[in-house]
């Protein structure tokens, strides 16, 4: 009990000093009072990360173009991959005592691309009622369900999705609720179980939506059935968690005046909606519409919290300039547009767009056949703002593929560009990546080999298609 | 434009363009990709004059009445034709307006024509062919039945009456779709389709009037069929699974005049060989390459080029908001095998050869209507785009409600509310 109580006090950043002064009142206080019974703590972990890395060799790439991610590009460069790290990037490295050397005369090098909307796993192929996972469309605000633990690790979609140099990726409820629950961030790399793909340490996200689905799917269902009607649903979500993250201040704070109070009642949603509130699970928001996108800033400031991305925001261009001043990204399609009225107004400079208003712009696929193609979907929009008179160079148009969302998903620490001490996702391209004919030829997720297009015995083949007509083909 | 010309149009069922008779134009100076049998000119001229092409050669002298177009360092193709579409049927599809691409309450199924619901006024109009597309064959794309109607072949350019061919093909979806409509069985598609072509053998001597005998189908369906039975009305048949594929090689024997084209054709690269010695042509998506379904279990990427190895005419181009991305998808094609003449085809010549519009559209030779597009390079690199856009020997503006919308919030630093600045 008092290493609890320990534990509680230093997780909460109270000082000891400050912690034997509380003790002290405490005996004061209730010295006719029971003992206190054992502190009662949220997991906030209960189903951690078991991913280990594949199998690496120190392997020096040379004689690339390279991008780095964050704005740079390099001729005639040399990247080192060492203990699943990057180690050196530079014109003159030397390859270290029995590396593997891979001459990449004409390629490129680029850091392995983060998809920040993903729904494989939770909507897999075959694209079965079986196996449509990704939407808990049993009331409209369903933040305690995890993305997670709808997630098919044996989804063909993620090998393809390796084979366009996707390294790591968001996978995201869908967007038929105002809240949808909780995202997950993996490493690409399929295993037996979703334990093993989480991106270790990556904080959690949190799936909301704006807009048309909520309102077509609950409108004949107990509501909400209007624009306004979504607006007073996360409203009153955000009210509802407060309350819930004041009772267990409450609870913590008496506990350490040495009182025994009563623990509140866990609530699964209200964890996740007061992880958001306390800064430690990031706002991923479905949103089309620019006028949209601007009640939700008002929404996120009425409640102190932080949107960490707008997802689609078809029209972001019509407010990048608020975009950039709230500090929020927008992941967006190159040209989607049409299939409904809130996607209506989408122009293929809209990602340009949004960078030149110095906003976070990112690339996102929310599509099995996307992310394959996301280097295609920068080249898109790069020439597209570039004819639009938009100077945008393209190792300023890759941190739409990794920095930008690397940044956005808490896990730039770790991966979204080629510094060193990076981990080692890197992707070496058979030419010019903003080439249609560019394709992924060697990707490699913390320094192991993950794919090697030239290599068809190592490809990876999921469960479901051993044994079927077309295994192991060129996918 | 004399009346036995104009007569003979009506009889092969075109529409005259109402369009101004345009200017003559030259290009000249690019690299030109005639998509015929002369391949691709260096430093080539093109000739426009009367809606048509007039020449298309190297060393063509270029008398001082033409505009000239300069296309030096440039690319020039035949105007892209969207192989598969709904565009002109449908504004919105999800939760939207502006539906007609959808006819799943309709009591007639095989009759059901496009050409009547087609607008010109549809912002897909603009937005399309600003992307090097200057016509698209347009269809129902959800109906009740396996049957889909009668597309239409449609022109993008200002014509006030944009269908250029009515009742220019049939679809019909015997793929996992189809069966579900067919009462959710293939047992059951397979005995409906071959009766309702057998009524149509049957219906093709009848001279229906309203006192006719008849208990079979709906009398406009089975008339529908009769000219697809004949082989006057190309058959585009939707299928995925490499067995589905061999019954429409088998209903082709059994049936032997049908004119078919295979549209999806996931698993078609399994039967290419079979594909190719029955003459079908196929529309695909060469970038599906997902199990999204059984029938498509064994999808590659490797699709297109394995089925043009084995001689099949592929035509690429499946989708209707964005049909203009066929040039990526096409591009991505050659990528993974497929010859990059063939993959210009894909979006030209073969769908020409599909509709039977080869000696109108689809190449660039004296005589052709004249869509034409000058690139600022190669058209199936992601960035490249068109310069100009010639549709019906008229260039048009490359101004759509998007580009609209750009101009109009490129610069976010205005005293008045944006509804006052009209780019």
């Amino acid at each position: 009990m008092i290493n609890k109580t320990l534990n509680k006090a230093l997780f909460t950043g109270v000082s000891l000093l400050a912690l034997a002064t509380l003790a002290g009142c405490g005996e004061a206080e209730n010295k006719d009072s029971k003992e206190q019974d054992a502190l009662v703590e949220i997991n906030k972990n209960p189903f951690p990360s078991t991913y280990k890395p594949l199998p690496s060799e120190t392997t020096l790439i040379t004689n690339v173009t390279l991008l780095d991610g964050v704005g740079g590009q390099m001729e005639n460069a040399s990247i080192l991959l060492e203990n699943g790290k990057i180690t050196a990037v530079g014109t003159d490295i030397s390859a270290p005592d029995g590396a593997k050397t891979i001459d990449g005369e004409g390629k490129w090098v680029t850091p392995g691309i983060v998809d920040a909307h993903s729904h494989l796993g939770v909507y897999a192929t075959p694209d079965a009622h079986a196996h449509a996972d990704g939407n808990e469309m049993t009331k409209p605000v369903t933040a305690a369900v995890w993305a997670e633990h709808s997630i098919w690790p044996q989804d063909p979609g993620f090998r393809r999705a390796l084979a366009g140099g996707v390294t790591s990726m968001q996978i995201l409820p869908g967007s038929a609720n105002l809240v949808g629950g909780r995202s997950v961030t993996v490493k690409n790399l399929p295993n037996r179980t979703i334990q093993d793909m989480k991106f270790p340490d990556a904080p959690y996200g949190l799936k909301m939506a704006c807009g048309e689905n909520p309102k077509r799917v609950y409108g004949k269902k107990g509501g909400p059935m209007t624009r306004m009607g979504n607006v007073a649903g996360y409203r009153q979500a955000w009210i509802d968690a407060q309350a819930y993250k004041e009772q267990w201040e409450k609870y913590y704070d008496d506990y350490d005046a040495g009182k025994n109070p009563k623990a509140p009642k866990r609530d699964l949603a209200n964890d996740t909606l007061a992880g958001v509130l306390d800064g430690d699970i990031l706002v991923h928001m479905h949103c089309y519409r620019a006028d949209e996108m601007v009640v939700m800033i008002d929404v996120m400031k009425e409640f102190n919290y932080q949107i960490a991305s707008f997802q689609h925001g078809v029209e972001a261009y019509k407010i990048a300039d608020k975009l950039a001043e709230n500090n929020i990204c927008s992941a967006m399609w190159a040209d989607w547009w049409g299939f409904k009225m809130e996607a209506y107004d989408g122009i293929r400079e809209n990602i340009p767009m949004v960078e030149q208003a110095g906003a976070c712009a990112i690339v996102h696929s929310d599509s099995d056949q996307g992310i394959q193609r996301l280097n295609q979907e920068a080249a898109k929009a790069l020439s597209d703002g570039q004819r639009a008179g938009i100077d945008i160079s393209k190792a300023q148009a890759w941190t739409w593929l990794s920095a930008n969302p690397a940044k956005s998903l808490g896990i730039f620490e770790q991966t979204g560009s080629l510094e060193v001490g990076k981990n080692a996702d890197v992707v070496l391209w058979s030419a010019d990546p903003f080439s249609t004919y560019a394709q992924a030829e060697l990707v490699y997720i913390d320094g192991g080999l993950a794919f090697d297009r030239n290599n068809p015995g190592s490809w990876a083949v999921s469960d479901f298609e051993l044994g079927q007509a077309g295994e192991g083909d060129q996918k | 434009m004399n009346k036995t010309l104009i007569a003979s149009i009506i009889a092969a069922g075109l529409t005259v363009s109402t369009g101004a008779m345009a200017e003559k134009i030259a290009i000249v100076g690019g690299k030109v990709h005639t998509m015929t049998s002369t391949g691709t000119l260096n430093n080539a001229t093109v000739l426009i004059e009367d809606n048509k092409i007039s020449k298309v050669g190297k060393d063509i002298t270029v008398s001082g009445d033409y505009r000239v177009i300069d296309a030096k360092g440039k690319v020039v193709t035949p105007g892209l034709m969207g192989a598969f579409t709904s565009l002109g049927l449908v504004e919105v599809p999800s939760y939207g307006s502006g539906v007609d691409a959808n006819a799943g309450k309709a009591t007639i199924s095989a009759a059901l024509d496009a050409s009547y619901a087609i607008t010109p006024d549809t912002s897909l109009r603009n937005i399309t062919r600003i992307e090097g597309f200057t016509s698209v064959a347009s269809a129902v794309s959800q109906t009740a039945t396996m049957f889909k109607g009668q597309g239409a072949i449609v022109t993008l350019g200002n014509d006030e009456t944009p269908v250029t061919k009515a009742r220019a093909f049939m679809v019909v979806d015997v793929s996992e779709h189809g069966a579900e409509k067919a009462g959710g069985s293939r047992a059951a598609l397979w005995v409906e389709l071959r009766d309702a072509l057998n009524q149509a053998e049957y219906a093709k001597n009848i001279r229906f009037t309203p006192q006719t005998e008849w208990h079979g189908m709906p009398v406009a369906d089975v008339k529908a069929l009769i000219p697809v039975l004949k082989g006057e009305m190309p058959l585009l048949v939707i299928a995925h699974r490499a067995t589905d594929i061999r019954q429409v090689i088998a209903l082709k024997k059994e049936f032997s005049a049908l004119d078919i084209t295979l549209v999806g054709a996931a698993e078609g690269w399994r039967v290419a060989d079979d594909i190719g010695k029955a003459g079908f042509s196929v529309i695909l998506n060469p970038e599906s390459n997902l199990p999204y379904s059984f029938e498509q279990n064994a999808a590659t990427l490797a699709n297109a080029g394995r089925l043009n190895e084995a001689g099949v005419n592929v035509a690429i181009g499946m989708n209707t908001h964005n049909i203009r991305l066929a040039t990526q998808n096409a591009g991505n094609a050659v990528a993974n095998g497929l010859p990059y003449q063939a993959g210009l085809a894909a979006l030209t010549s073969s769908v020409a050869k599909i509709y039977g519009l080869e000696d109108s559209h689809g190449s660039l030779k004296a005589g052709m209507t004249a869509d034409v597009v000058v690139w600022s390079g190669d058209p199936l690199e992601v960035m490249h785009a068109p310069t100009n856009v010639i549709i019906n020997g008229e260039e048009v503006k490359l101004e759509s409600r998007q580009t609209k919308l750009r101009d109009r919030y490129l610069s976010l630093k205005s005293d008045k509310p944006v509804q006052y600045t009209r780019p």
